[in-house]
């Protein structure tokens, strides 16, 4: 079967997280994504073996002869896509990705917005080698404008914008969002924008060029704070894991070591049903936590009853025990707890994918399901270089004279180039 | 310019916020996008604040005048029989529809999928909802929160000693709103191959759980469980919000280069000589006495002189602004993000664009709906409704 976008080819100069991952949800729905890698960019080991080790980023921490083909994040990354080596700074590299260009219907790209014009590649040039490209550039804060050329991470693209400011602890400082998480969410509006303008290519015949700002996407999601701040005046306060109209609310500690569990009550009805649970307690009677505005004035006090009660089970019991009431609960989630939920076990979500040089091994899948044309997995992470002949031999032609020729020249390889 | 979904029908079922930015970000690309409430109280998210001047109005939420942009507004309760029919007859010509209830609702309703597509087998039908249409914890209630700890990322975040943190704002469900934006393109241009629709059916604890991979990569791959490592990054240093001599500023020194050119600039080159501070790595293994020996020179200088100095000696850093202060940031002014709409009850207002610009067809930005504003209108246009028709429904509640 045919995945939802068969017959969409896109040209993937990116790196790191955003553009990566946009790309992989695109690979995953049936695009033919075709990843360009400078092997000076892949380097030799980048990060010394007890680092490697600290990051847990190599099978059972060993990097093995070509660790380029066992790392973790690249391996997650790349499922679904092809892979092909160009060195950009030779003219043959450079030639050959733009025949790439040539028969792609989009080219997406997250480098500093310096990188592309450097190279020839800015959209007025694609377009001339192909009048319908489409071109995604995904800077951290857009190709134009006065911090154009800030360099810039997830990592302090969400204290930029606004985001650390509404996350913390109560009265404490802003704090960061613990994953980098302006990078997905970047990754997230390219891939919606990438779809939108493909299916304008498809009825209209025309490219465009999409500029996306890292930061402006994740503020897009805070809009409500934004524009609330211009009704009432007012700049939200960090609530940490309070809610400003739901009591109790919050992190609970559960038997064994760093266990929790979260717990929302949003009414009257889950307010009596919590008490139920918890063997109506008689603080659970007093005056002063009768109402909600009473809850929200002594949150402190019920949360430490709470925690007494949830600090003598196991969280998942706590989870089940408190659901079958009807009260919103959830254990949070380590990566092990998170890799045998059974919820999401019962789901297929997780998808184990074999790969030649890190084994079997688990990933996460899509979280968006086609009953259609479903998300599936083509083909596991292709190792460095691994489509050089499939790609520049039977998609743009060349003789396997060439391509020998472009391997003796390091133009194409299979090995990372120094720095 | 153009749009790009130019006639493309949608009817926005969803209350609160996962599908409603889903059905907005379509109304922005020129769909035409019908939000369908309940009359009398309408969408649940106009009675969430703030409100202009923190009066109550279900016309001023901040909430939903954010998320309903661009959609025309159509009061139907889906409750009545009537209602329900109404429901479908628009569903024969209409191209999505989006909703983000609990998955028993639709069902109930008689709305399912498998009803609605033998009446409209092009309908591409997208459901949102906090763990997906199946499973056993399909019936789980839960908010933002609870999907953040079922989805992982809560455990990321916040102090290792202390309670983990939940997020700011409402996370989790605009996840759920562009995976389910996403979803609705890819089956669009399925579509467009088949001539079929298709469900789609998003879970807002899988979308949590699939973007921050690299700690499941960690664990399958080393058996190694990330823990929270407070207001910091990974193993490097200094990756960090740290106060200065007038408010706050961020660093993200992520590689040796960085590291030296940031020692350099503050004058602790000599660290390098120091094991404890060689790399950014073993720094951030003494990152307490490294921040002590910091603190000097951010106390010395201002937020703008830091982050200046920084990116000009290409040391990732930036300025830590609560929302007001984006909203004067000189970056997010040239880029135009931010917009003023007039609306008739709250007035000329500034709201958050769109983040992209698209040289054929730019989203654009129009004020959202009133309650039922345009509910005569459609049912008269699209339906051929008389008025009595419209006047009998009224008196029975069901518009």
């Amino acid at each position: 079967m045919n995945g939802a976008l068969h017959g969409v080819r896109i040209t993937d100069l990116t790196r790191v997280w955003a553009g990566p991952h946009a790309t992989r949800m695109l690979a995953d729905m049936g695009v033919e994504v075709i990843h360009v890698t400078g092997r000076k960019l892949v380097g030799p080991l980048t990060v010394s073996r007890e680092t490697a080790r600290i990051l847990g980023v190599y099978p059972d921490d060993e990097p093995g002869e070509r660790h380029w083909n066992r790392n973790s994040q690249t391996n997650d990354l790349m499922r679904n896509k092809y892979d092909v080596t160009l060195e950009l700074d030779t003219p043959e590299g450079l030639s050959l990705l733009r025949r790439l260009v040539a028969v792609s219907d989009v080219v997406i790209e997250n480098y500093s917005p310096r990188v592309m014009p450097k190279f020839g590649l800015d959209y007025p040039n694609l377009q001339a080698l192909n009048p319908r490209i489409i071109l995604c550039s995904m800077p951290g804060y857009g190709s134009q404008g006065p911090h154009r050329n800030f360099i810039s991470y997830g990592t302090n693209v969400d204290p930029a914008a606004g985001l650390a400011n509404l996350m913390g602890y109560p009265g404490e400082e802003p704090h960061m969002s613990g994953n980098a998480y302006p990078d997905p969410v970047a990754a997230l509006f390219a891939v919606g924008a990438i779809l939108t303008a493909l299916y304008h290519q498809r009825r209209a015949g025309q490219g465009q060029y999409i500029d996306l700002s890292q930061a402006e996407a994740t503020t897009a999601l805070l809009g409500e704070a934004s524009l609330g701040t211009r009704l009432n005046g007012v700049v939200p306060p960090r609530l940490g894991n309070r809610h400003p109209r739901q009591a109790p609310h919050g992190c609970y500690p559960c038997r064994g070591d760093d266990a929790w569990v979260a717990i929302a009550v949003r009414s009257e009805d889950e307010w009596r049903a919590l008490t139920r649970v918890l063997g109506q307690p008689t603080w659970g009677t007093e005056e002063r936590f009768a109402t909600l505005s009473g809850r929200l004035q002594h949150h402190d006090e019920l949360d430490r009853h709470i925690a007494e009660w949830t600090l003598q089970r196991d969280a998942h019991h706590v989870m089940l025990t408190l659901q079958n009431a009807g009260v919103p609960a959830g254990v949070v989630a380590n990566a092990e707890e998170l890799v045998n939920d059974p919820h999401l076990l019962a789901r297929d979500f997780f998808w184990d994918i074999d790969h030649p040089e890190a084994g079997m091994r688990r990933y996460a899948g899509q979280p968006v399901q086609l009953s259609a044309t479903p998300a599936r997995l083509y083909r596991p992470a292709p190792c460095l270089g691994q489509h050089n002949d499939q790609v520049l031999g039977g998609l743009l032609g060349l003789s396997d004279d060439e391509l020998a020729a472009l391997r003796d020249k390091g133009v194409i390889g299979d090995r990372p180039l120094p720095r | 310019m153009t749009a790009a979904l130019p006639g493309i029908r949608v009817l926005d079922l969803s209350r609160y916020v996962a599908g409603a930015y889903c059905a907005k970000l379509l109304a922005a690309f020129g769909a035409e996008v019908i939000k369908v409430e309940p009359p009398g109280t309408g969408d649940p998210a106009r009675a969430v604040g703030p409100f202009l001047h923190d009066r109550p109005n279900p016309e001023t939420s901040a909430l939903f005048l954010y998320l309903n942009t661009g959609k025309q507004g159509l009061t139907l309760n889906l409750k009545h029989p009537q209602g329900r029919e109404i429901l479908k007859a628009l569903v024969r010509d209409t191209d999505v529809l989006v909703e983000n209830f609990t998955p028993r609702v639709m069902p109930a309703l008689g709305l399912d999928y498998a009803t609605l597509r033998v009446l409209n087998p092009r309908l591409v039908m997208v459901s949102i909802s906090n763990f997906g249409q199946s499973g056993p914890y399909r019936d789980y209630k839960a908010n933002d929160m609870i999907a953040y700890a079922l989805g992982g990322y809560m455990y990321l975040n916040g102090h290792p000693q202390r309670q983990p943190l939940s997020g700011g704002g409402h996370q989790p469900a605009y996840q759920g709103a562009l995976h389910g934006y996403s979803g609705v393109m890819a089956a669009l241009m399925a579509r467009e191959q088949s001539g079929q629709g298709q469900h789609v059916d998003v879970s807002i604890q899988e979308c949590m759980a699939s973007i921050h991979q690299f700690t499941i990569n960690r664990y399958v791959y080393v058996g190694r469980i990330q823990k929270r490592l407070g207001n910091r990054y990974q193993r490097a240093h200094p990756i960090t919000i740290y106060p200065c001599k007038d408010g706050l500023a961020s660093l993200a020194v992520s590689t040796q280069e960085q590291y030296e050119r940031f020692l350099a600039l503050t004058g602790l080159t000599a660290l390098l000589e120091d094991a404890r501070f060689a790399t950014p790595y073993a720094c951030s293994e003494h990152a307490a006495s490294f921040d002590e020996l910091l603190a000097p020179w951010l106390r010395a200088h201002g937020k703008h002189d830091i982050v200046h100095r920084c990116q000009e000696n290409r040391i990732p850093a930036a300025f830590v602004n609560d929302v007001a202060e984006v909203m004067d940031d000189p970056q997010y002014r040239f880029r135009g993000f931010w917009h003023d709409l007039d609306h008739p009850v709250a007035g000329r207002q500034t709201y958050a664009g769109f983040p992209f610009h698209m040289t054929a067809t730019p989203p654009a930005l129009q004020r959202a709906c009133l309650l039922g504003e345009h509910t005569e209108d459609i049912l008269t246009a699209r339906l051929g409704c008389s008025r009595a028709q419209l006047a009998d429904w009224r008196a029975q509640g069901v518009i």
